[in-house]
């Protein structure tokens, strides 16, 4: 058999795809997953983190409500090593409907979420930074989830599966033979190859983008792009999620997610032709400011790290500008049904947090179309690293007393940090001394994690993702990466990228002290180090 | 620049810029490899520690305390209070017998003063050194400071009549080692001061200022020290309207700055007025106070500035005094830690890192060979005297051997 032939070829390298190979791989089939430009580029890595309860729709979606808390508690399960269980409150402030909370608490529990209303004083207690003038709390089974290692665990699972992975290579077109799409011609980003990948089936998990691979097929998918920004402050000023209990709105969600929290989102029509290219706005960073400021006063005081935004992949299904009333629930298209386009499955809309059921439901399409009746397991077997309850456990099993930076990695890569290589102590030089990142869980990365880029590199790890945004980090991952890949040239222009990236995210909030260290790091690469 | 315009952190942990300034100037990482450094301790540990006090290092204990971090940041941040903070907060080991016994000075001092000639002569002993190193893991080559039967206090209880008549007043707050190990260097203050017409009154009753159970571990016994010594100093300072002054570096800035930054206990209206000696005799002396010295007086003068001294800024005082006697040869010592820390060097597992702390100290004193070692330090005192030989004085103390 050909080497580019396979059972399912899945368009997408965000949670969906991830997901779905998978899936597809643990059911015994061939599969390659295709993506432009890395992992969690998209909605994917551009969200909350929010590991939903479900609460937030239970008043107006019951569907993804059920969906949310179903898939948060097998989350749980199958992804310790990617989640904490922070637990999250809804706080009603003086300015809210107090009647509210209780519309909202008796959706929540008939979806099935425990939702429960508890004392403001014991909120106080519980989340000494939350607003101490509110007047009503619930608390309700939300947590954070970190989509880049999940993203990770999930292709990772599928490589073990026998999945293989082009990463940084684009879907140029589609092999199609009279009715039925035969496979994809590819472009890689970075040799500059073109090759044909065949395959009976072909999966469209693009997301927001999934509208342009449709048409590439010959298919119509109508997407409505709404733009969300967030902002990343730099340390954890809350450790439970705080929500508002009232109709949803922006900003209204502050979620503790590893050594930092963020507050978001913003939601505004965009035109699908802006969807490459978001960026955030001062008014976005003003508003995110003075409503996250309601929920924690102290954010107003807290340093910003970073802002970005994100296009929901949400499916048009109405004509409210706004986008907030679209359903956000799972479209799973079977394009020989739907259109008469065999060999072509759609999967779309939904949300981080329901990504395995999508990608279930996309992998039973295949699977029927395929003639293959094995049944799904995913939602049983703990991915590659979660095969332990907490990064405690993890860490008592591989050292005898772990140093900061073992914990640390243990949190990040879960039973996966026995893999880390220890005794020399060059392997524990720290890369990353913000979030504490060792050469040796560098080099894991690198070895088993499809890593090219630098910026590939800090979606696995968090090399760059602290307080100092690279400055410190950036020029010794770039020398690991240079030795790894064996070419110096190609790692400079590297860091470049990977120095402009970070400057990015820094650029609409740079003020105060992100601005000095931003400073501080263009002396560092421009006039120190010559880039 | 205002720093703090858009950003407030605990201790400023946020305004750190990685810098790694502090990592430079730290004394502990040069010699330990198994501490992890100001920066990582501090402001970088800070975030990990707020997601989870799991993430909270034992390795911690290794800092010195020596604020040396916190002289080098540009940034203000207050990268040792960082440190200690943790651990007050996170580790709740129960202190060791040693410690405890190491932690609570004049506990100790009030114990061993009345049979001050026995216990001297029994801690002196190499037997006795023996047994401590290894029972109590006390280093084998430390020499207790001797304990002086009549304290301070009591000598200066018998003088109180001659002070009073002096027209202006100053209270003293003279800390465990004079009071019970060396009174001599009260009697010198006193005598410095009343040179300068200045009165000399003790607070009623003063406390140990509690920073060797910070650093042992024993806050919560710390945090009572500094509520009574607080109310000491309000009583001196807002009810009789006086200055109080120090002769330890380490006591000032215990009750200054560890008080409010690591204890909470809210010193704002009377930390002003807490002063080491050395700068209000220097301000006496800038306003046109004369202080009559010897005409005959000669001394190579090697001064070194302890490192809670230099972190109180205040270091330039003791400098001005004693160059300014005539007849000394001054010599500024580099800027280095000696490595004793207080407790810290007393213990056995920190014998050997201490000593490498303190080296370049040591070699530089035998190379300018001084006639005596100037120091505002007491634990300074014992690792220098220990480690080079030489006589090590208080300032306050040349000056008084210094004037008729």
């Amino acid at each position: 058999m050909n080497a580019n032939e396979f059972d399912v070829i899945i368009i997408g390298g965000g949670i969906t795809g991830a997901g779905t190979q998978r899936d597809c791989a643990m059911r015994g089939l061939r599969t390659l997953l295709i993506e432009r430009s890395d992992i969690a580029t998209g909605a994917t890595g551009r969200n909350h983190g929010l590991l939903h309860s479900g609460a937030r729709y239970a008043v107006n979606d019951a569907e993804s409500a059920r969906e949310c808390i179903e898939e948060n508690m097998i989350l749980r399960r199958i992804a310790s090593h990617c989640i904490d269980e922070t637990n999250g409150l809804f706080i009603t402030l003086p300015e809210d409907d107090l009647a509210y909370q209780q519309t909202f608490v008796e959706s929540c529990l008939k979806s099935g979420i425990n939702a429960e209303i508890i004392d403001p004083d014991l909120a106080r207690r519980l989340e000494p930074s939350v607003n101490p003038e509110l007047i009503g709390a619930v608390k309700v089974p939300d947590g954070s989830v970190d989509p880049f290692r999940l993203c990770a665990a999930n292709m990772l699972d599928a490589k073990l599966h026998g999945g293989q992975v082009r990463l940084h290579t684009e879907v140029t077109g589609f092999i199609k033979e009279g009715d039925t799409i035969k496979g994809v011609h590819t472009h890689n980003h970075q040799n500059g190859e073109d090759v044909d990948y065949y395959a009976p089936v072909t999966v469209n998990a693009c997301g927001i983008w999934g509208q342009h691979i449709a048409q590439m097929a010959g298919v119509h998918v109508g997407m409505f792009p709404a733009k969300g920004a967030l902002l990343i402050f730099a340390h954890r000023v809350n450790n439970l999620v705080i929500n508002r209990c009232r109709k949803p709105s922006n900003a209204d969600i502050l979620v503790p997610g590893d050594t930092v929290c963020i507050i978001g989102t913003t939601s505004t029509r965009i035109p699908f032709e802006e969807c490459d290219n978001v960026a955030v706005t001062p008014d976005e960073v003003t508003l995110l400011i003075t409503e996250g400021a309601k929920l924690a006063p102290s954010l107003s005081q807290t340093r910003i790290l970073r802002a970005y935004a994100g296009v929901r992949p949400l499916v048009s299904a109405d004509d409210d500008p706004s986008g907030r009333n679209i359903s956000r629930g799972i479209v799973c298209l079977d394009h020989e049904v739907r259109d008469g386009l065999k060999g072509f499955v759609t999967i779309t809309g939904g949300k981080l947090m329901t990504y395995r059921l999508m990608a279930e439901m996309a992998t039973d399409v295949v699977c029927r179309k395929l003639g293959v009746e094995k049944a799904c397991e995913t939602a049983q077997v703990p991915l590659p690293g979660s095969e332990e309850p907490s990064y405690e456990e993890v860490a008592k099993k591989i050292w005898e007393s772990p140093t900061m930076a073992q914990k640390a990695a243990a949190a990040r890569m879960g039973t996966r940090a026995a893999r880390i290589r220890t005794g020399d102590r060059r392997d524990e030089a720290l890369i990353c001394e913000c979030e504490e990142v060792s050469v040796g869980e560098i080099n894991a990365a690198i070895d088993r994690l499809e890593v090219s880029t630098l910026t590939d590199l800090r979606r696995r790890t968090r090399v760059g993702m602290g307080t100092c945004q690279g400055e410190f980090c950036a020029c010794r991952a770039a020398g690991l990466l240079a030795k790894a890949h064996g070419c110096v040239a190609r790692e400079r222009a590297d860091l470049e990228d990977f120095l402009q990236e970070r400057w990015k995210g820094n650029f609409p909030i740079g003020w105060g002290d992100t601005l000095r260290e931003a400073e501080y790091t263009q002396w560092v690469y421009k006039h120190v180090l010559g880039l | 620049m205002k720093l703090q315009e858009y950003t407030k952190s605990r201790h400023n942990f946020e305004e750190c810029m990685k810098c790694t300034v502090c990592t430079a100037y730290c004394p502990v990482l040069q010699a330990n490899p198994l501490y992890p450094g100001p920066k990582q301790a501090g402001p970088d540990g800070e975030r990990l520690r707020l997601k989870d006090p799991y993430f909270f290092n034992q390795a911690l204990k290794y800092c010195l305390n020596c604020k040396r971090c916190e002289v080098a940041c540009p940034s203000g941040v207050h990268v040792a209070d960082l440190i200690q903070s943790a651990r007050i907060k996170y580790d709740h080991t129960p202190p060791k017998l040693r410690d405890t016994l190491l932690a609570n000075t004049d506990f100790m001092g009030k114990m061993a003063r009345p049979f001050a000639p026995i216990v001297n002569g029994v801690t002196g002993l190499g037997i006795t050194k023996t047994i401590l190193d290894a029972t109590l893991k006390i280093d084998r080559h430390r020499t207790f400071p001797k304990y002086s039967a009549p304290g301070f206090e009591y000598w200066l209880g018998r003088h109180k009549k001659e002070q009073a008549a002096f027209p202006e007043q100053v209270a003293y707050f003279h800390g465990c080692y004079v009071n019970y190990n060396y009174p001599q260097l009260g009697k010198d203050l006193v005598k410095v001061l009343n040179a300068l017409g200045v009165g000399v009154q003790l607070l009623e009753k003063e406390k140990c200022c509690g920073i060797a159970l910070i650093t042992n571990g024993m806050s919560a016994q710390a945090r009572k020290h500094a509520e009574h010594n607080v109310a000491q100093l309000r009583q001196a300072v807002l009810d009789k309207g006086l200055k109080v002054l120090t002769t330890s570096s380490t006591c000032t800035l215990t009750m200054r700055d560890e008080y409010p930054n690591l204890l909470g206990v809210d010193n704002a209206d009377v930390r002003e007025s807490l002063l080491m000696a050395t700068r209000f005799i220097f301000e006496k002396l800038e306003k046109g106070a004369t202080l009559k010295f010897k005409a005959d007086y000669h001394k190579k003068i090697a001064y070194h500035v302890p490192c809670h001294l230099e972190k109180l800024g205040w270091g330039i005082f003791s400098v001005k005094l004693l160059s300014m006697i005539p007849g000394v040869e001054f010599i500024l010592l580099d800027s280095n830690c000696c490595g004793i820390s207080g407790t810290y060097g007393f213990k056995k597992e920190n014998y050997e890192v201490s000593q490498a702390i303190g080296a370049p100290l040591f070699a530089q004193i035998k190379s300018v060979n001084p006639d005596v070692v100037a120091c505002d330090c007491e634990t300074c005192k014992w690792q220098i005297e220990m480690s080079t030989g030489y006589t090590v004085m208080n300032p306050i103390s040349i000056l008084a051997e210094a004037i008729e």
